[in-house]
């Protein structure tokens, strides 16, 4: 029931809820009429010995994670069953058949399912050795981290970033503020004509919001020492965020003009690939389509408003291990030993590229691809995703907030209202 | 097995005289044709299969309740299409069976579900949050070693004990653990790779992957007693040392965090270990909670303060929506219903066409004209109207993507009815001096209300819960700056979707409690509608 799973739904529609929720009600009845099936086959299967791993992925990286497959079974004799599960309704249908006993032993996802996961008793934590963990980025590493625990092995990081149109705009933009005199410009020109290419959409969007909102002086959950968010420090209700989303409003539609509903996550990409803007906040799943459309780009971090910095949401894209899968220890052996591998990170960073989270395929990765380490270095700033599942009620309401401040609403009392929606929801 | 045949069947059997039908394949007159006798052996030779395919499972799991149901369900199909009696039942009993497995079953699954608390975190049972919570606690022993582990047995690969054979790599000692504790092995006795991992092992079995694979539940359970904890496997080629931080102890039938010495409680009324500042542990269990989701719908402040104005917005959607599809349909239908038109069916076709269309699609597609900038709509007409900015626009929006969606189905519906209804009656009408309005008011539409009605109520009740034709149009949306949770569009489903999915996780009890009350509405209403075509047809 997650609501954002961005590397999933580049997109972002809100259609990609919807089947979420229908499944979910089919997968219910289904669980409730039929509690049965795949317990003889796969007891069947078992006693001959080879055993059998089930892998949960998406249709994008289901190639790339073959590669491993089959050397798991080349090496081990266990035959390896790769599925492919919309990213929409992975979490959802993960949570559901595990609790139906049907759990595969393993499923790819985003780190911020892990509180939900947890939570739901689906999955468990995995040990790696000092050396393992060395060979990680620490921010991906402290992404898969929960309640001082690691629950995933990470393999991509992911953040929104800025992305310009090098023959409009060939420097990038120190501040929020220059970026819109350079937008403005151009738009005087008459060469573009939108300042800025923002996903705000009607019903707003927190996940692109948040580095504006981080660089107006906000912040969403407080933390504890070791990092985890308390989801009973509430920042949208503190006096500060007030003045953060006053940013919205100031350079919404009635102010400035920069930030406006009409566009979303589904048009925004076309903004900026179709030339009707320099600038583009997006994320790495954006780069292929701005490569298709043969702009020349160049990536650099969102700018925050003076010298403040903006802090964008990274997410980390991990492997985790079913609590419930049948075969628990072979799923353990094929994540810490098979599957946390440079050649099978960089098989993924081909498939979809995103910045590895293991550095040695990072650091080969990046000889090829300039637009890794920028995209990384845009990322170092920022703010792991909350992983606790008090962020489901965080989404929507601070969303719609966005939008209305956006569209003109008082951003002290809207801030307010939707903090207090989502106390209420969280409680 | 048509119908004649059946009914002349029943006749003969109650002819007088005749012979006693008897119990079997055969016809009710003790013969039977070819045809009749394949086909009775291949359905109840595919029902056999079924019930044989869907047993295995329920006695794997011992639901011997649910093995019952599919006994008695087999026996009875094979009585009632062996025996000459029970023909209505012939004909009721595939339709019963299907209402049960996908009406009456969901419904009563959906009503029992409501009175539970089951949703994200409050899914298993207690014993499995209990597991969950000591499993998720289990932390490495500060400072201690990640032996290399080989997994072996004292005996039969697929039956013998348990036992980790352990290399440190630090000192490159080897230890044998046992359910016992650990012993150290002389390095003599023991043949390791050059990573550290035992290859061979004096009175050991070492298991191949596929052998460890076939216990592996076991070994994921194996522990080897240590001092400060337990050697616990992490996969096939590593042990660590670690402890469970939070146990359940039966005598207080709480958890203890044995680092910080605090205690959650459980609390069987709500599903959770509560600690004595009510802060709750995130691992809860599915317990009854009798009326509470009921009540909760009932006195939730946010939901009484917008409940009526939803209601009636939701009716306004749904009426409107059946009113403006009926009204378009119709005019449409009637004008290509004119005989001897050229190119009539051409029209048709084209007007049908997009019913052919996937209706997901095609609000995306909708939501998108509407955009205020970009969108088709607005460059069209040279309009600047943010659609989904107002509510007013917002609520004629979603309305007008309802007509484009719905219109060619009532046309369809409409030209049939009309189709139906005899050409004598009208041409009767204008013989008789009535002007073709009037012929249509009294006599055409009246005649078509009858057969279209429950069509209509039934579109009334689809529209009534028509989530997505809100949901991916405008959201729900606009909404009013002070309040996130209900807008302007937010039919009761789309708003009670973001009540209970749009918290701190899925609360399917609560959700189940919100769809019982609109299922009593939409009863209701289509009761109430169903009432009135039938004094409808006494008026014919």
């Amino acid at each position: 029931m997650r609501l954002r799973t961005r590397r999933d739904t580049p997109g972002g529609t809100p259609g990609g809820r919807l089947p979420a929720v229908l499944l979910a009600g089919i997968l219910l009845a289904v669980a409730a009429c039929g509690q049965g099936g795949a317990g003889t086959g796969r007891a069947a299967s078992q006693s001959e010995g080879g055993g059998t791993l089930t892998i949960w992925t998406d249709d994008k990286r289901a190639p790339a994670l073959k590669a491993a497959a089959d050397r798991f079974s080349k090496e081990t004799g266990v035959t390896v069953r790769i599925q492919t599960v919309p990213g929409e309704t992975r979490q959802v249908d993960f949570v559901t058949a595990s609790q139906g006993g049907k759990a595969p032993d393993l499923v790819m996802g985003a780190h911020d399912w892990i509180g939900n996961l947890v939570r739901n008793g689906a999955i468990d934590p995995i040990t790696m050795t000092e050396d393992q963990k060395a060979a990680f980025n620490a921010l991906a590493l402290k992404g898969v981290t929960f309640d001082g625990q690691i629950y995933g092995i990470p393999f991509a990081l992911e953040n929104v970033v800025l992305f310009r149109n090098t023959d409009l705009a060939p420097d990038a933009p120190e501040s929020f503020e220059d970026l819109v005199a350079a937008g403005k410009r151009l738009k005087s020109e008459g060469k573009v004509s939108e300042v800025l290419a923002f996903p705000v959409g009607q019903n707003g969007d927190a996940y692109y919001g948040y580095p504006l909102y981080t660089a107006g002086g906000g912040y969403l959950f407080g933390q504890a020492d070791d990092g985890d968010y308390d989801p009973g420090d509430l920042g949208l209700a503190r006096p500060e965020a007030a003045e953060a989303m006053e940013n919205f409003a100031r350079y919404g539609e009635k102010g400035e003009g920069v930030l406006k509903r009409s566009i979303g996550t589904d048009n925004v990409a076309s903004v900026f690939t179709g030339g009707k803007s320099a600038f583009l906040v997006g994320g790495p799943w954006f780069i292929s389509e701005i490569q298709k459309a043969g702009i020349d780009y160049d990536i650099s971090p969102v700018p925050g408003f003076g010298d403040t910095r903006a802090k964008p949401f990274v997410g980390v894209q991990a492997l985790f291990v079913a609590s419930k899968g049948p075969s628990k220890v072979l799923a353990q052996e094929f994540a810490t030993n098979y599957f946390a591998q440079p050649d099978v990170a960089l098989a993924f960073y081909r498939a979809d590229p995103r910045p590895p989270a293991l550095i040695a395929a990072f650091d080969q990765a990046k000889t090829t691809d300039e637009d890794l380490p920028k995209l990384l270095s845009a990322g170092e700033g920022g703010d792991i995703m909350p992983a606790i599942p008090a962020m489901n009620a965080v989404w929507d309401p601070w969303g719609k907030a966005i939008a209305a401040v956006v569209g003109g609403a008082d951003p002290a009392g809207t801030t307010q209202s939707a903090a207090e929606t989502i106390q209420s929801a969280i409680e | 097995m048509s119908d004649t045949t059946e009914i002349s069947e029943e006749r003969a059997s109650h002819e007088p005289g005749h012979r006693r039908p008897r119990f079997g394949l055969s016809g009710g007159d003790g013969t039977v044709t070819t045809g009749r006798l394949v086909i009775r052996i291949t359905v109840l030779g595919v029902a056999a299969a079924l019930a044989l395919w869907a047993a295995f499972p329920l006695v794997d799991q011992g639901n011997w309740i649910g093995l019952g149901i599919l006994v008695a369900v087999t026996a009875l199909l094979f009585y009632i299409y062996l025996s000459p009696r029970a023909i209505p039942a012939k004909y009721l009993i595939p339709g019963t069976l299907f209402l049960i497995a996908f009406q009456v079953v969901p419904v009563i699954y959906t009503v029992t579900t409501a009175f539970t608390n089951f949703g994200d975190g409050h899914r298993g049972t207690k014993q499995e949050a209990i597991t969950a919570i000591q499993d998720a606690s289990v932390r490495q022993v500060p400072g201690s070693t990640v032996y290399v582990l080989s997994i072996a047995t004292t005996g039969d690969p697929a039956s013998g004990d348990l036992v980790f054979l352990l290399t440190d790599p630090g000192t490159d000692a080897f230890f044998a653990g046992t359910a016992g504790g650990l012993r150290e092995l002389p390095a003599g006795a023991v043949q390791a790779d050059p990573a550290g991992k035992i290859q061979q092992a004096q009175g050991y079995t070492i298991l191949t992957i596929g052998q460890a694979a076939a216990r592996s539940p076991e070994i994921a359970a194996f522990k080897v007693p240590t001092q400060a904890g337990a050697l616990y496997s992490q996969g096939l080629s590593r042990a660590f040392e670690g402890a469970p931080q939070q146990t359940y102890e039966a005598g207080c039938d709480c958890i203890r965090d044995a680092v910080s010495g605090r205690t959650w409680t459980a609390d069987e009324s709500d599903g959770s270990f509560v600690d004595q500042q009510g802060q709750r542990l995130a691992q809860g269990w599915k317990v009854n909670v009798g009326l509470r989701n009921f009540t909760d719908v009932v006195t939730d402040q946010e939901i009484r303060s917008s409940f009526l104005k939803m209601l009636l917005w939701n009716f306004v959607f749904a009426g409107g929506t059946v009113l403006i599809t009926f009204a378009l349909g119709l005019v449409v239908a009637i004008t290509l219903n004119r005989p001897g038109m050229r190119g009539q069916r051409v029209y048709r076709s084209l007007i049908i066409l997009p019913y052919a269309m996937p209706a997901v699609v095609m609000l995306l597609v909708w939501r998108d004209m509407f955009n205020t900038e970009f969108g088709l709509i607005n460059r069209m007409t040279g309009l600047e109207v943010n659609w989904f900015g107002t509510p007013p626009t917002a609520q004629i929006a979603v309305l007008l993507v309802q007509l484009w969606l719905g219109y060619n189905y009532m046309f369809l519906v409409c030209t049939g009815a009309l189709q139906s209804i005899p050409a004598d009656l009208t041409e009767a009408a204008s013989i008789d001096g009535a002007r073709p309005l009037y012929a249509f008011r009294t006599v055409t539409f009246p005649l078509l209300l009858i057969a279209l009605a429950p069509l209509l109520i039934s579109s009334f009740a689809f529209n009534f819960n028509n989530f997505a034709g809100i949901y991916l149009v405008s959201g729900g949306g606009p909404f009013p700056p002070d309040n996130p949770n209900a807008g302007a569009t937010d039919i009761l489903i789309t708003y009670t979707y973001r009540l209970a999915f749009g918290g701190a996780g899925a609360q399917y009890g609560f959700a189940a409690a919100v769809s019982v009350f609109i299922f009593v509405i939409v009863a209701t209403v289509s009761i109430i509608g169903f009432r009135r075509t039938r004094s409808l047809e006494e008026i014919n």
